[in-house]
């Protein structure tokens, strides 16, 4: 049988979704629906002198009108914060509430103020215009730099001068400011990773549904994360009883990170089912996406390295300003902390390391994790240094890169590379990636051709990134110790039908990732049966034990391992089965290709008679229960780590600021993989969303407080005629402690990208001035940066 | 109020009270429960609503359903004929052109349009084609393979009839 991992295997989902019978939570009907549209804020801060609602329940078709005040009275509380971070004194982190409908004071453009529940969408929107509210607008602040200032606005009361937490990790700070003082040169750059909007395609849904019969809720949402969803709601939101809720979320349709939190219009139509009787449906237009789905990075940082004069890093010493928005969302405190200060050692032996970071609240919407969350904001601000500096030193950054870097360990005959930041890496081969991306590149012909156009007047230019990540998230113990308030291990289940043919229930959640064949693969090669014999179940709290979802590039790392788990239970129950049958001793059987046999003989039987014999056991092993399924947790031992070098080439118009980018080769190293197309797929999307943040997008706010690129047609993602056909490549270094030596592709396109097309940027310019672009790097900013 | 419309959907003819006010892909998702047609904004930005009407692509969030009053609809559902799947639709899962899927239907049917216009596209073609539509997830890359896969297809069959 030929061996399926390891194969580009077309995808089993795909059949659903090129015939149009995907089924995502806005195409879900059920009788008696009514329909749920939500007033929302105008104004970023403004109190509320009241609000009227008389008129829109009066219109016909309306159900009901509920506001903050109703939720209040029903003792309903906030969306909680799944991640605890203290200041520095120890004092708890400021926790305010994020009630689902606000009564007093709104603090971000978005905020809810209401729901109108009607008989079809048109008429709950018709009457939400009827409601009449008085408002007293207030002064707003939206630059984390200037909420901390003494007389900015407050967003809320008890978070003095709008901070929420600070926060310090590494070196004492007295030693990198004596390593920096001693440094031959300085490197320092201030940055700013400006805000981002996921944008998945699909806008955010939700579905409440009460069914009186059985006291029972069902709740189908656009969720990354069902279970945790779940358990919030239930737990810390609404007092409902776990095992009377089910959640649901069907096919879902991309989530970056801003589908993993728990969202208060989630709660808010659980809430409104329960009491009207009725399902509940509320589906966000783009517009809701852009002020309500939680919003990426957002940081302002003072980012500085000392070098000796050879050009060996001695130093790097971080400030930031973590812009938090107004409400703290799910996983908020833990992005620019946790997963940010500890990837800041990069690929790099960096002997002192200094990070601090106070998070901040501001009249925005919330931020949180988006597409590689905390370790793209680290890895732009070392990658942006190293060019920077090299460029400063006059040394070539490649070379000065090599020099710098960690040497190759595989984590299994060399340990793992302890860093300043916490982490202890898995495994690692920097260097060769680099060596490869050189090579696709053709660095030195570039550098003659740079030469050349330069003569001519053309700007051409190279930039480097050579990142690592963290993920495959994460062992709950370790999370567990910096603040996280759930465990982040994985469930699976395997369960072999009477037939042999196999169910595996996952907690790990596929909104694109392919987890239906990756997932396949791995239980058809271990049991060597077909794929066809093999269903992947996931996205139903009713039928997975339990799970915490897909996020931080962890569903093959941590719930491919917690199927392998269970399969290795299968598989030893079924030699047990099979050994009792063969009438032999379970040592003298050898599995493979689907059947147990006796060695040295021809004495065999099959998985599907084994899987038989366990559901009809006539004739069956003493002590053995039947059945043969098997549910199993995994907390892995550590992160993953995966790496690689990613190089832009773009050709730059001074006259204009037009950034054209000709070239981008990614050489990645993710691990092991199971689906080589499904992994470059990951790659792909991952670069064009790190590319759209460098060239193209990001979020802007008047001085109201008014996101005024909050559409479509004024926040620019990357079309297809924006970018270039990339050039990838892949080596790999297993991850040495899990089963199936994965490290994790979802993130590493995101993370390792942007700053090497700033880089490349900068580069092109360096005859006129070594400059620091400011992304995203539109005409007009690269043109005001070059002008002043 | 409603208005009268009758409308060919995917070789079926349909007749139905509407409100003056509906977007055809409210009339699509809602009415005929065809929901392979999506909706990803409100702006007429995305195409993930793109359909053909009367032979051509057009986003059905820019067109109220009473406009199609007498037009003959495409919508992915109708696009594999008798079981059998369009050449395009075999492009995108061969080429990994989709992963969470949502973008896809208005690929497909704004690529199908390129190519009744025009058979052999280059990449240039291909991406400025796509102009239109917003995939997140793919990086555009594998939606271009695709589209190249299916005009290969297209036009062997062409020099075997």
């Amino acid at each position: 049988m030929t061996k399926l991992i390891g194969q580009s295997v077309k995808r089993v989902e795909d059949k659903r979704f090129i015939t149009g019978q995907g089924q995502y939570t806005d195409d879900i009907v059920l009788p008696g629906m009514t329909y749920a549209y939500i007033l929302r804020s105008p104004y970023a801060h403004a109190t509320i002198k009241s609000i009227d609602t008389a008129a829109a329940r009066a219109m016909e078709g309306v159900v009901a009108v509920f506001t903050g005040e109703d939720i209040a009275k029903a003792g309903i509380n906030g969306v909680p914060t799944g991640w605890q971070v203290n200041f520095k004194s120890g004092e708890t982190m400021k926790e305010p509430p994020h009630p689902l409908l606000v009564a007093d004071r709104v603090k971000h453009v978005g905020d809810s103020l209401a729901v109108v529940i009607a008989e079809s969408r048109e008429i709950a929107k018709d009457a939400a215009d009827l409601i009449e509210i008085d408002y007293d607008v207030l002064e707003a602040v939206w630059n984390p730099a200037d909420a901390i200032a003494a007389d900015a606005p407050q967003v809320h009361e008890g978070a003095p001068n709008n901070i929420c937490f600070d926060w310090e990790l590494g070196n004492p700070k007295a030693e990198v400011d004596a390593a920096l003082a001693g440094a031959h040169h300085v490197t320092s750059l201030d940055l700013v990773n400006q805000r981002m909007i996921p944008n998945p395609i699909e806008p955010r849904s939700a579905i409440g549904h009460f069914e009186s019969s059985h006291d029972r809720y069902t709740l189908y949402t656009t969720s990354q994360n069902p279970h945790l969803t779940r358990l919030l709601m239930c737990a810390f939101v609404l007092g409902l009883p776990e095992h009377k809720v089910r959640v649901v979320a069907p096919d879902v349709g991309g989530g970056f990170g801003s589908k993993i939190f728990h969202y208060t219009e989630e709660a808010l139509v659980i809430w409104a089912s329960g009491k009207l009787g009725r399902p509940v449906k509320w589906t966000a237009d783009r517009s809701e996406c852009f002020t309500t789905d939680a919003h990426g990075r957002d940081h302002v940082t003072k980012a500085e390295m000392g070098f000796d004069k050879e050009g060996n890093i001695l130093g790097l010493r971080v400030k930031t300003y973590a812009n938090l928005g107004a409400y703290l969302s799910t996983f908020a405190p833990c992005v620019p902390t946790w997963l940010h200060g500890t990837l800041l050692q990069g690929v790099y032996t960096t002997p002192k390391i200094n990070v601090d970071v106070t998070g901040v609240f501001t009249h925005t919407n919330a931020v949180d994790a988006y597409r590689g969350a905390g370790r793209p904001e680290a890895t732009y601000l070392l990658e942006r240094l190293l060019d920077t500096a090299a460029l400063e030193m006059g040394m070539d950054p490649a070379e000065l890169r090599l020099q710098n870097m960690i040497q190759p360990f595989d984590g299994v005959s060399q340990p793992g590379y302890m860093t300043q930041v916490a982490l202890q890496y898995d495994s690692g081969n920097y260097q060769a990636t680099l060596h490869r991306g050189l090579e696709m590149v053709g660095y030195e012909q570039f550098r003659q051709e740079q030469a050349e156009a330069r003569k001519a007047g053309r700007y051409l230019g190279i930039g480097f990134s050579t990142y690592i990540e963290a993920c495959g998230i994460a062992p709950s113990a370790v999370v567990g110790a910096l603040g996280a308030r759930a465990g982040l291990y994985e469930v699976g289940q395997v369960r072999v039908q009477p037939t042999g043919k196999v169910s595996v229930f996952t907690g790990a959640h596929s909104h694109g990732q392919g987890h239906e064949t990756t997932f396949a693969q791995i239980v058809a090669d271990t049991l060597g049966i077909g794929m066809g014999d093999v269903e992947i179940i996931h996205g139903d709290s009713e039928s997975v034990a339990f799970g915490m979802g897909t996020y931080g590039s962890r569903s093959l790392a941590v719930g491919g391992s917690a199927i392998m788990k269970s399969l290795d239970k299968i598989l030893e129950k079924g030699a047990k089965i099979a050994a009792h049958k063969l009438e032999a001793a379970v040592e003298d059987l050898d599995f493979a290709e689907g059947k147990w046999t006796v060695k040295g003989t021809d004495k065999s039987i099959g998985f599907g008679d084994v899987a038989l014999t366990a559901y009809v056991p006539h004739n069956y092993p003493q002590g053995v229960e039947p059945g043969l399924d098997f549910s199993s947790f995994y907390d892995p031992a550590n992160f993953t780590y995966p790496f690689g070098t990613h190089i832009a080439i773009v050709e730059v118009d001074p006259q204009t600021g037009k950034v054209d980018l000709k070239r981008f080769i990614a050489v990645d190293d993710v691990g092991n993989v199971i689906n080589p197309m499904i992994v470059e797929g990951q790659i792909h999307g991952g670069l064009a969303q790190g590319i759209g943040q460098a060239m193209f997008e990001g979020a802007l706010y008047d001085d109201g407080g008014n996101l005024i690129n909050g559409s479509y047609m004024d926040y620019t993602m990357p079309r297809a005629d924006d970018l270039p056909s990339f050039e990838v490549d892949r080596l790999v270094t297993p991850c040495p402690h899990n089963p199936l030596g994965v490290k994790g592709a979802g993130e590493a396109g995101a993370i390792g990208s942007t700053p090497a097309v700033v880089n490349a940027v900068m580069d092109a310019l360096s005859p006129l001035g070594i400059f620091n672009p400011s992304m995203p790097m539109t005409p007009e900013s690269i043109w005001r940066t070059i002008n002043g | 109020m409603s208005t009268t419309i009758h409308v060919t959907v995917n070789g079926k003819q349909h007749t139905s009270e509407v409100e003056p006010r509906l977007l055809l892909s409210h009339y699509l998702r809602d009415v005929l429960r065809l929901t392979g047609t999506h909706i990803g904004c409100d702006t007429s930005s995305c195409g993930a609503c793109t359909i053909h009407l009367d032979g051509k692509a057009v986003k059905s969030c820019t067109l109220l359903a009473v406009q199609a009053d007498g037009a003959h609809i495409t919508t992915i559902e109708g696009m594999a004929q008798g079981g059998a799947l369009h050449p395009l639709q075999v492009g995108f899962q061969e080429e990994h052109g989709l992963q969470c899927g949502f973008c896809t239907p208005g690929m497909i049917m704004v690529a199908a349009d390129l190519l009744d216009r025009n058979a052999q596209p280059s990449e240039t073609e291909i991406r400025e084609a796509l102009e239109g539509n917003f995939c997140r997830c793919t990086g555009y890359q594998n939606i271009v393979k695709s589209i190249q896969h299916a005009a290969d297809i297209i036009n062997k069959k062409e020099v075997v009839s």
